[in-house]
């Protein structure tokens, strides 16, 4: 939805941003289990990066549907 | 592959770490999005009041998130996590009994006379209380403190750039400088609002990760504690409170008389309640509920900054191999402890992940930078050349002098990166900086909004004699540094300490020079007072609103929540 003053509301972008992130972020986790990197981060087993990037995920997209711009 | 990545990889030098080609994305899309951001903008700024004042239609949440990450600059993230390295829990303060008070306090008291006043700026409140010789000499301390503040931001951001990512550190100052210099020249206040809540998701979300992580690979809080006092013994890097009874038994050499009145009263206020990066955001609100709300959420916030700065700080004192030291030190393959927090990105973070947490980063950066060069675009419009150079222009015109500044500001605190490198302690200048201009600024402000009876007179001298006197202390302990011990009484005191000492004794010397002078000066007429003073001020009333609505229940809320965190640390 626009805002009150005519233009798209901060938590739009937010939206756009993070669920960029989190398909990014996630896609990166899920290569990184069916490819191992030679020198694995500490904590490597945990996969960080698919929950984390699937954290990020459902967060983007509850404010990119909830903020999505509406026809006035 | 673009222009701008060749240009990016012929710039490094050297790197701590490797970005893989999915962190470049992250971080390229966030510089995407920010300068998207002010395009964007740039058609709902054609006024003054747009773009210097966000067109005061900002809602609470959105003021108060932009006011607390306003303040997650450089210092908050990269020197606040060293600190705690260096200080272990005690950097907390800074956060706890260092801002909280102080941000409830603006929220309860202050903001109805800043907000009904109308000012533009704190330097704006002071001409309309005290005059136009007061407002000049705040003006021009806040644009000379705020363009070095922006220096320091400005050199932090390209240190991390160099020791995480190898760039070169006059490249990195160029790009990040110029970045936001083109989305707040663009979009103005709105414009730095916007970003500042846009980063305010990536620091959090970039940054939490490494905590929770840590906390796992520590076993927990116990785990950590358990951990630390194992490799660092004799010493106690978790207790908040209980070392405080003297100044040798804790790693800071402060004594808690110097944290709750220094920092606690006087730094913490001075900076929360009068500095203009911060209190600018507040009073972008659309209404005055909402900018007493946004400093209560501001503070709910804040009171959880620890956790993403400080702990990561302390985790790296229980898992980290090796032995971090000072910045002077650190030659020879050694790592400074304002290298913590990469360090702990790059322990636990993988591709993405580590382009996100490198994201938080530079995020806080700019948004620290930002917020400098917003404020300073403010207070060299309104402030200095409207008031002391071109008095009588149209409102477009001081829009365009405000755009201008924006790459002026820019520019001079370019200047001032190069300086900032000569420093060897990045968090020590900054704490001298407020000690010097912020803490007597406090004091005259508060005694202006409070007590009726200060003279025009007694402000300016109070301000004048207050600054004055605080950088006449800082030259006595840099020419002699056995005094020492009578600035911060105590010989074995830290730079920090010595600090807080002093803004402690510029409040005092304000205030007391403010009230005798005042007294033997004639007041202003009770009718030049209206709705800048306590006693000469209709406050809106909230009776009306349901228990959950008003800004002070809120408030009570936070104070506890703060309490029941000191004592759970104590």
């Amino acid at each position: 939805m626009h805002g009150e003053y005519g233009r798209l509301s901060i938590w739009f972008f937010i939206g756009v941003l993070l669920t960029l992130y989190g398909v990014i972020i996630l896609a990166a986790g899920l290569y990184e289990v069916s490819s191992p990197p030679a020198h694995p981060v500490v904590l490597f087993r945990l996969h960080a990066s698919i929950w984390w990037g699937a954290l990020l995920l459902v967060i983007g997209l509850f404010y990119f549907i909830r903020f999505y711009p509406k026809k006035p | 592959m673009s222009p701008v990545f060749h240009v990016l990889l012929f710039a490094t030098t050297e790197r701590l770490l490797s970005l893989s080609p999915v962190d470049l994305v992250v971080i390229a899309l966030y510089f995407i999005m920010v300068l998207g951001i002010g395009f964007y903008l740039k058609r709902f700024t054609k006024t003054g009041e747009d773009f210097f004042l966000a067109g005061r239609d900002m809602t609470a949440w959105i003021a108060g998130l932009s006011f607390v990450s306003a303040n997650l600059g450089a210092l908050e993230l990269m020197g606040w996590a060293g600190s705690a390295y260096q200080y272990g829990i005690l950097a907390t303060h800074w956060y706890w009994i260092g801002a909280i008070p102080a941000m409830l306090f603006l929220a309860v008291v202050m903001m109805p006379f800043y907000y009904i006043s109308r000012t533009h700026s704190v330097p704006g409140y002071l001409k309309l209380r005290f005059g136009e010789s007061s407002r000049a000499l705040s003006a021009i301390t806040f644009g000379f403190m705020t363009v070095l503040m922006s220096g320091i931001n400005m050199y932090s951001m390209a240190l991390v750039m160099k020791i995480i990512l190898g760039w070169d550190i006059h490249f990195s100052i160029w790009v990040s400088s110029l970045t936001v210099a083109a989305y707040v020249f663009l979009g103005g206040l709105l414009s730095a609002i916007f970003n500042e809540v846009l980063q305010f998701f990536l620091i959090w979300l970039g940054a939490l990760v490494v905590s929770i992580l840590g906390l796992v690979e520590a076993g927990g809080w116990h785990g950590m504690v358990h951990r630390i006092a194992e490799r660092w013994p004799g010493q106690d890097y978790t207790h908040l409170w209980s070392d405080l009874g003297s100044f040798s038994s804790n790693p800071m050499g402060i004594h808690w008389t110097g944290i709750v009145l220094g920092l606690g009263f006087v730094i913490s206020f001075g900076y929360w309640t009068t500095d203009f990066l911060v209190v600018q955001r507040v009073l972008s609100a659309k209404d005055l509920r909402s900018a007493k709300m946004a400093p209560v959420i501001g503070a709910a916030f804040k009171m959880a900054v620890p956790f993403i700065v400080i702990l990561p700080g302390l985790l790296a004192l229980a898992v980290l191999p090796e032995k971090l030291v000072g910045s002077p030190e650190a030659v020879h393959g050694l790592h400074s402890y304002n290298e913590v927090l990469p360090l702990m990105l790059a322990r636990y973070c993988g591709p993405g992940l580590l382009g996100l947490g490198i994201t938080a980063l530079i995020a806080g950066f700019m948004s620290g930078m930002a917020g400098n060069v917003s404020a300073f675009a403010t207070v060299w419009t309104y402030d200095i050349y409207r008031a002391l150079i071109r008095k009588e222009a149209s409102d477009l015109h001081y829009l365009s002098v405000g755009r201008w500044c924006t790459l002026l500001g820019v520019l001079v605190s370019i200047g001032t990166a190069y300086l900032v490198m000569q420093f060897a302690s990045i968090m020590d200048y900054v704490q001298a900086l407020f000690s010097f201009f912020i803490a007597p600024l406090f004091g005259t402000v508060i005694l202006g909004m409070l007590w009726k009876r200060a003279t025009p007179a007694g402000g300016f001298w109070g301000l004048l004699v207050g600054t004055i006197s605080s950088i006449g202390m800082w030259l006595w302990v840099y020419l002699d540094h056995s005094a020492l011990r009578y600035v911060a009484l105590s010989p074995r005191a830290k730079d920090m300490a010595e600090n807080v000492y002093r803004a402690l004794w510029s409040w005092i010397i304000c205030v007391v020079v403010t009230v005798v002078v005042s007294i033997w000066t004639r007041p202003k007429p009770e009718r030049e007072l209206v709705n800048l003073v306590y006693g000469s001020t209709d406050i809106p009333s909230e009776g009306h609103l349901a228990l959950y609505q008003r800004p002070i229940f809120w408030a009570a809320v936070v104070c506890l929540v703060f309490v029941i965190l000191n004592i759970i640390f104590w």
